[in-house]
């Protein structure tokens, strides 16, 4: 049995969407024990991803799709965000995202301005994999910065 | 989004979620106001209960165009959430902004 449940969405390449794929995050994180602020913080992160997603993805294709999947862990939370309409096999994606650095090859996604910047601060890891698009691999931990509440869980 | 003008002053009340799909909207009403000279705008932001980089960015350009026709923007009501948001992107230093309740400096 893998370690973590998967929820994977898939909307149209569409602004109203957005939303739809924020609230759901929402309802996810608030299953596994984020704070208010931490949810908060995975809204806005989320919609900036799938921003950048829908508006790659409508350049290209006037109905083109996102693809959202998360997987939930006791204690994080990974969202993956690929701006090409094909499932993924999330473990195999995640193998191909790796760090990046200040180069031309993120300028695509700096072009909207602060939100790459946000998705930064407001999650505890992110990755980027650019090949037959763009996927955002990004995490955060339950409690990142307070880990006080979780001492019971933590101590095995 | 309710927006008022008189003498030069712009009051508005904007309410709801600003994300990619509000912002346009938002954004195209506050156009309406960018050339004018000297303008003094108010906007309440007490009842945003959602805003990322889609709505800093309406933000950052109407303050831009007003400031250039001598004008002036103040953003006020913003909620402890909004405020960092303004804070974590360095933009709380350069516009006018007034967090709710006591001691939002």
């Amino acid at each position: 049995m893998r370690p973590f449940d998967y929820v994977e969405m898939r909307v149209p390449a569409k602004s109203q969407y957005v939303g739809v794929a924020r609230l759901t995050i929402s309802g996810l994180a608030s299953r596994i024990g984020f704070s208010y602020d931490d949810i908060e913080d995975l809204k806005i992160a989320s919609s900036e991803a799938v921003t950048n997603a829908v508006q790659h993805a409508y350049r290209d294709e006037e109905d083109g799709e996102v693809v959202i999947g998360c997987a939930l862990y006791k204690d994080k939370i990974e969202i993956m965000v690929a701006d090409h309409g094909q499932s993924f096999d999330f473990e195999e994606t995640k193998t191909k995202v790796g760090p990046y650095h200040d180069q031309e090859e993120i300028t695509f996604l700096r072009e909207g301005g602060l939100g790459l910047y946000l998705i930064e601060t407001l999650m505890d890891e992110v990755k980027v994999h650019h090949q037959e698009g763009v996927t955002v691999f990004m995490t955060k931990y339950v409690g990142g910065e307070q880990v006080e509440e979780d001492v019971e869980t933590i101590s095995s | 989004m309710e927006l008022e003008e008189s003498n030069n002053v712009l009051t508005g009340i904007v309410r709801g979620e600003i994300d990619a799909h509000t912002a346009p909207v938002l954004r195209e009403k506050l156009e309406t106001y960018q050339n004018e000279k000297n303008l003094e705008a108010v906007l309440d932001l007490s009842d945003v209960n959602y805003m990322d980089s889609t709505g800093l960015g309406v933000f950052v350009a109407f303050y831009k165009s007003i400031n250039s026709n001598g004008g002036h923007v103040k953003l006020k009501g913003l909620s402890a959430r909004l405020k960092r948001l303004f804070d974590i992107t360095g933009l709380g230093d350069i516009m006018d902004i007034e967090a709710v309740g006591k001691g939002g400096k």
